[in-house]
């Protein structure tokens, strides 16, 4: 039976690997800033789900941690980079 | 404590939720790469990030609560966090966008 979760967890990381590859295609090709930043967005939930089965696998919570720090550092970096886009500015005075 | 530990009622879900979740992800980010125009864009990644990100997470609560024999609920955390902000991104990201188009 652990065969069945070992090979779920084989097939979800293919599967996050394959996506984390067109996220960063569309990171370094994307024709606008925009698209570059929704691409890093992407990278950074793809990258914290791939800790995530890591973490399955290794039944401990360290990846539990990091999981969190990174989803907390992509919503930073999103948020200032589109405020960024917005205003040419990311904190205002 | 490994993976061999976890008993089958919890393996069974937790593989499904896997798998799903997976293939969700992926689905999302091929929208990201094929999709024509960014407004088109916006809308494969939230795929991933809201039901990828839901499954994932259901299946390591399923199997660290299997493992410890009690309910462990600390990827609720993650999950209500990537909830509360991946709307406030795409929002910002969007005005952003519209902003910069009619410039």
């Amino acid at each position: 039976m652990n065969a069945l979760l070992d090979g779920s967890i084989w097939f979800a990381q293919l599967c996050f690997v394959l996506a984390m590859a067109c996220a960063a295609y569309r990171l370094v090709r994307g024709p606008k800033a925009q698209d570059r930043v929704l691409a890093l967005d992407t990278f950074y939930i793809n990258g914290m789900l791939t800790l995530l089965t890591l973490g399955i696998r290794s039944t401990t919570t360290v990846y539990f941690d990091m999981a969190l720090l990174i989803a907390l550092f992509g919503f930073v970096a999103s948020i200032a980079l589109a405020k960024f886009l917005l205003r040419g500015e990311v904190i205002e005075p | 404590m490994t993976v061999t530990d976890v008993p089958w009622w919890a393996v069974v879900p937790a593989a499904l939720l896997l798998v799903t979740g997976g293939l969700l992800t992926l689905t999302g980010s091929l929208g990201l790469l094929r999709l024509p125009d960014f407004y088109a864009r916006m809308h494969g990644p939230a795929m991933g990030t809201t039901l990828g990100t839901g499954c994932v997470l259901l299946a390591s609560m399923l199997v660290s609560s299997a493992l410890a024999g009690r309910p462990l609920l600390h990827e609720l955390l993650i999950t209500l966090f990537i909830v509360l902000t991946s709307p406030m991104t795409a929002m910002l990201l969007v005005r952003a966008a519209v902003y910069r188009d009619r410039a």
